[in-house]
């Protein structure tokens, strides 16, 4: 039973703070000769699988790195273009790891923003008077929970669906908050976190959420 | 007084000498660097301020108080848990205005003025200033905009020390999701 990851949003729905806990290394890394059986095209400034999954690469995986050099986006670490990289066949063999691509900083703060908004449709939705945002959202292989202190600021923890404690573990990570953070006289308020300490708390948190499966009291 | 990762216990016992020599030790430095009481009040206030936004999340973190529905609920909560948690006094709530936006805290003692004596040249300082901008500070970060004074000051020859404060509106701005 894990727990994926924690985000805290600010007042304005800004990131600022993120940490991955634990994220599900599905990478798969083979030897290719030419030509390529994978059908690649470019999205998002990543490469990725279009047709011809087989062995562990499914479509939607995103090449990560060529024999062993991690790639940056749509180029090799050389800056040369992928495709055309792949389309030449003195290249070959090619080692190529392909795998879910990891969500960008940039991807995290839109998603942030965009759950933002979304919390506040929660309530606008409500039938009933005075409903609060979203409090948890479940898909079949992780559940976010949501925690928005009276202050404004969200607390969003990923974690398994089997996981229990949750609330108790955001009120934990609250108290972190207002402990490690707003007590550093150097953080200001409504600003990214780069505390130490408040990195180091929180993941002794994590650990202990996950160890007991269940946050109780006295901790 | 460095922290735990766990906190076992809600407050950390730490000797109150040395929270009034150190308050002390601040307010003596604002008289000498800014040589005018209005503005030391003004710093004071400023500071209390910048206190209260980021001690009303602790108070929430560790309280299981909710939102207040009104005025005279909010002056039970800072009087009854806020005052004990964070000065371990428990100070009064009276004087409620006819429309119930305003109230007195009265204080028998004030931890921060233990031992102090105003000279005659600092006549207009008001020595516990940071109390008022730190509860403004906290209200503010919940919505509230209120005013807060010294409407009476022990250390300038009252009884009791009173503090006024004033309901002034409901901060619509960014306003958290459902609270509207």
């Amino acid at each position: 039973m894990v727990i994926f990851s924690v985000y805290v949003v600010n007042k304005a729905g800004g990131l600022i703070y993120q940490y991955d806990n634990y994220v599900p290394r599905t990478e798969v890394e083979k030897t290719f000769s030419y030509p390529l059986d994978l059908v690649l095209k470019q999205h998002n400034e990543k490469v990725i699988v279009s047709f011809g999954q087989r062995d562990g690469i499914k479509v939607g995986h995103a090449v990560l790195s060529i024999n062993g050099v991690d790639v940056m986006g749509k180029n090799t670490a050389e800056g040369k273009d992928i495709l055309e990289y792949f389309n030449d066949p003195a290249n070959y063999p090619i080692s190529i790891r392909f795998g879910r691509a990891r969500l960008s900083s940039n991807e995290k703060l839109m998603l942030a923003s965009m759950f933002h908004s979304l919390f506040a449709i929660g309530s606008q939705l409500s039938p009933e008077v005075g409903s609060s945002g979203i409090e948890m959202l479940e898909t079949d292989v992780f559940k976010l929970h949501c925690f928005q202190t009276l202050t404004g600021i969200k607390f969003i923890v990923l974690a398994d669906p089997r996981q229990s404690g949750i609330d108790a573990l955001l009120k934990k990570i609250y108290e972190i908050y207002s402990d490690f953070a707003l007590k550093n006289p150097f953080y200001s308020l409504e600003m990214p976190i780069r505390c130490e300490l408040f990195d180091q708390n929180l993941k002794s948190a994590l650990e202990v959420a996950e160890k007991a499966g269940n946050f109780g009291a006295g901790s | 007084m460095s922290r735990q990762s766990n906190r076992t216990t809600d407050s950390k016992k730490m000797n109150s000498e040395l929270f009034t020599l150190t308050y002390g030790a601040l307010v003596t430095q604002l008289c000498k660097d800014y040589e005018n009481d209005e503005e030391v009040n003004k710093q004071l206030d400023k500071m209390g301020y910048n206190i209260g936004v980021r001690l009303i999340e602790d108070f929430l973190a560790r309280s299981t108080i909710g939102r207040c529905q009104d005025f005279r609920e909010t002056a039970d909560v800072i009087a009854k848990v806020a005052f004990k948690m964070y000065l371990g006094i428990t100070p009064s709530v009276t004087n409620w205005s006819p429309a119930g936006d305003e109230f007195s805290l009265i204080l028998e003692n004030n931890p921060l003025a233990d031992f102090v004596e105003l000279p005659d040249n600092h006549n207009t300082l008001i020595y516990s200033n940071l109390l008022c901008g730190v509860l403004r500070g906290a209200l503010e970060m919940v919505q509230m905009a209120v005013d807060v004074k010294f409407a009476q000051d022990t250390l300038r020859g009252d009884n009791v020390t009173e503090i006024r404060m004033k309901f002034i509106k409901r901060i619509e701005e960014n306003l958290p999701a459902g609270e509207e």
